[in-house]
């Protein structure tokens, strides 16, 4: 209890945390005060070694880790509880949403996704000219990154090329804040490819958005489609993701005597074991916390209790694989190497058969939806999900290519980042035939970061390089994730990511 | 015809400074020009299998077999003290690849790429290596998206730029001084030819770009930058320019021991260049350190 309560005070007396940061840690700390959700003693062994990890989501399961509502409900018929008619021009339709978005949970205290903004928006810009949509757009912009400043919050728009996507891209790169993080959901069918260079040249401007291949992603989700949320998680709309438990591939292969011996004992081994951990969490949240039973979300049909998935993460891919080639007296690395890439995508294929083998109750299809997980902040000595070593990387092509066959596997999302050096800005066509590539042979999502930006990805989510700097000397910080981004820099090196970038993700206990 | 071969020193599937877009890159080996300049100087020679280099490798991965040095990449940990110890400033890392070979490349990464770059060491030097390449490219249907460029130095006669011009989309064309004496002392080699060239590109439109590297002392003097202007200005006013600036990166010999070009200067040049009536001039987009 001692231990307990310096923690607390050590946050109370935090003096780079806002008061509401303060509540927020405070609060994780008192869940976990509570008795952990029952697991049987081999979950717990494995849990307590970190084999597999519940990402400190929480003892005690009270909320979805990530809820993606159909704000569209809202929208088309006000909401009872909330006392809000149905809005009926752009003003109304920006201050219903502005509304909605703080009733919203997910782990981090603000909301993970926060619309598919273009198609909702679009219905109420008859009549209003350009210059007044890109006023109202950029005043709806400032409110987000100030009153929910939180990296993990995502927007998306795409596929198809509109004037409130144009609006959004052209603010988003005007303003270059961290929230909200921005996906364009990219069809070569329906966007055009004027509609991607526009998205490759924002990128250039302020490292986003990010583009999802939005053919490969839809044919994975029936009616009403997906979004791309948090650190670039695809998961059911109207719904979201349950919980997220990950299994630490290094830590398998090191209890592995050879290939074989990962691929069919330890592997199939730690995949149930970290499906039993998921649904123990699933079983708490969805029988015991009442986070469903008389909830105003489900009631007014925002989100539905059978819309949630599980995701099933996965991470430090590159040194498994290493280890399974020092095992094998093998030179090769992964990344660089064609046999050791081969063995990542061999470990990908497996895991994907096993996970669909595990079913699981209250989630959507029954079975969990395999991630490659983007890391936390404090891991230390692994790489996240299934990405190339910081500081390793090759060209971004031969990146692209040793790493595309792993993309059918992850279908609840799979990021990687690509560290431009600073010469493309000279060359935006390359940039953009780079992502057409990337995308044309079936990488589910592109996401890249330009040194000498500013903004930049810490994993999936962005942070400003100079608030990293204000908050290490101890400024603090009106940005929730800086200091994720402050922490990853300084315990997983991701500044070190080539010419750019980080690449790690949340704290314990807060976020993605 | 080539016996259908090259001797490339490397390969790049991903350059954005080489043309526009993304561009495969094919660097050739063995060049015609001996700049003291050079920043790579291995890119020069000709290996001559005297096996100086085998000594000094510290991983085995090169050997001798008969008479041939002979380099195994999977055991080669890149550290490049085969380059450092060459007396004729090849490289035994060099491969032997065939137009096929190229063109399998070209295939598995056609998506991402906007063209090939055919550059050196002196692309031109393997002139029927180019010819064949280039013909074998525009007869395949999944890579007529690409366009073909050669980096050159222009050390080419005019018989040797018609075999190949209808081929190419573009050049880009390094002149190296424009006194003729300066020009001796940089390269080894007179520059008419390269001149030549460079009339010879804009005439047919297949001048892509003009590049010239800024070297304290030598080449960014007032009389060179004049003569720049007036070349540029007489082969039209579409000439686009682009001025680099030395670096004693790569650079052997005395020449390591230069200043490299300052940016103020260079940025004065490409000012004074501007007001000579030259609309296009490209500057470096990045100064290291």
């Amino acid at each position: 209890m001692t231990e307990t309560l310096s923690q607390l005070r050590r946050i109370a007396q935090n003096p780079t945390l806002s008061f509401k940061q303060k509540a927020h840690a405070l609060a994780v700390e008192a869940e976990n005060m509570l008795p952990y959700v029952l697991l049987d003693a081999e979950t717990r062994a494995a849990l307590d070694t970190r084999v597999i990890c519940d990402m400190y989501e929480g003892h005690a399961p009270y909320k979805p880790r990530y809820v993606l509502p159909d704000y569209e409900v809202v929208l088309r018929n006000g909401s009872e509880h909330l006392e809000l008619p149905k809005p009926e021009t752009l003003d109304e339709a920006i201050s219903t949403l502005q509304i909605a978005y703080h009733h919203v949970p997910s782990v981090t205290g603000m909301p993970v996704f926060i619309g598919h903004l273009d198609a909702l928006l679009l219905p109420f810009c008859n009549g209003v000219s350009d210059d007044d949509l890109y006023r109202k757009i950029k005043l709806f912009w400032r409110y987000i990154d100030r009153v929910l400043p939180d990296a993990f919050l995502h927007a998306d728009i795409g596929p198809t090329d509109n004037r409130v996507a144009r609006t959004i891209l052209r603010v988003d790169a005007e303003l270059k804040q961290v929230a909200p993080n921005l996906t364009f959901l990219y069809d070569p069918e329906v966007s055009g490819e004027a509609m991607l260079r526009l998205c490759t040249d924002n990128i250039i401007a302020c490292s986003k958005p990010h583009i999802a291949n939005h053919p490969v992603h839809r044919e994975v989700f029936d009616e009403p489609g997906y979004a791309i949320v948090s650190c670039y998680n695809a998961l059911p709309l109207r719904g979201g993701a349950a919980t997220l438990a990950r299994v630490n591939l290094k830590k398998v292969a090191e209890a592995s005597t050879s290939e074989a011996d990962f691929l069919e004992v330890q592997l199939p081994r730690y995949v149930n074991l970290n499906a039993r951990l998921m649904r123990a969490r699933l079983d708490y949240l969805f029988r015991q916390s009442g986070f469903f039973d008389g909830n105003f979300l489900v009631e007014e049909g925002w989100i539905d209790k059978d819309r949630f998935t599980a995701m099933f993460g996965i991470f430090a891919m590159a040194e498994a694989v290493n280890h399974l080639q020092d095992l094998a007296g093998r030179p090769g690395r992964y990344g660089h190497d064609a046999a050791a890439n081969a063995i990542g995508h061999r470990i990908s294929e497996r895991l994907a058969d096993l996970v669909a083998h595990e079913p699981m109750e209250h989630v959507w299809r029954g079975v969990a939806m395999l991630h490659a997980q983007a890391g936390l902040s404090s891991d230390a000595g692994t790489t996240p999900g299934v990405r190339i070593p910081y500081g390793s990387e090759p060209d971004p092509v031969s990146h692209v290519q040793a790493l595309l066959p792993h993309h059918q596997h992850y279908l609840s999302g799979v990021s990687e980042i690509l560290t431009l050096d600073e010469t493309v800005r000279a060359n935006p066509e390359a940039v953009f035939q780079l992502a057409k590539g990337a995308l044309q042979l079936g990488f589910r999502e592109f996401t890249a970061n330009v040194a000498g930006n500013d903004l930049v990805r810490v994993t999936g989510f962005m942070i400003r390089l100079s608030d990293v700097k204000l908050y290490n000397a101890a400024k603090g910080s009106r940005v929730n994730t800086t200091a994720l981004g402050a922490e990853a820099a300084d315990t997983v090196h991701i500044l070190a990511r080539k010419p750019r970038v980080v690449g790690l993700e949340l704290m314990a206990g807060s976020s993605v | 015809m080539s016996d259908g071969v090259a001797a490339v020193s490397k390969f790049l599937t991903w350059s954005v400074v080489d043309g526009p877009g993304n561009r495969f890159v094919l660097f050739l080996q063995g060049c015609n020009y001996r700049c003291v300049t050079c920043h790579n100087p291995h890119t020069i020679g000709v290996c001559s299998d005297c096996g100086t280099c085998v000594a000094v490798c510290p991983s085995g991965a090169l050997s001798r077999t008969s008479r041939k040095v002979v380099h195994d990449p999977g055991v080669c940990i890149a550290c490049d003290s085969c380059l450092a110890a060459c007396p004729t400033r090849a490289n035994p890392m060099v491969r032997r690849m065939t137009v096929e070979d190229v063109l399998v490349l070209l295939r598995r990464n056609a998506p991402f790429l906007n063209g090939l770059t055919v550059s050196g060491g002196e692309a031109t030097l393997q002139l029927d290596f180019l010819i064949d390449l280039f013909t074998a490219i525009r007869a395949a249907p999944e890579l007529a998206h690409l366009t073909l460029f050669i980096d050159s130095n222009g050390h080419l006669p005019v018989d040797g730029w018609r075999r190949v011009l209808a081929l190419t989309d573009g050049v880009m064309l390094d002149i190296k001084a424009f006194d003729a004496d300066r020009h001796r002392r940089l390269t080894g080699v007179d520059n008419d030819l390269s001149l030549a060239s460079a009339r010879l590109l804009a005439t047919v439109g297949k001048l892509h770009e003009l590049r010239f590297l800024l070297i304290p002392g030598e080449t960014d003097r007032p009389e060179e930058i004049a003569a720049l202007a007036a070349l540029a200005r007489e082969l039209g006013p579409q000439t686009r320019l682009r001025l680099n600036a030395f670096q004693q990166h790569g650079v052997r010999g005395p020449a390591a021991g230069w200043p490299k070009m300052p940016r103020d200067g260079l940025e004065a040049a490409a000012v004074a260049l501007r007001a000579a009536g030259i609309a296009e001039v490209a500057v470096p987009s990045v100064w290291l350190p």
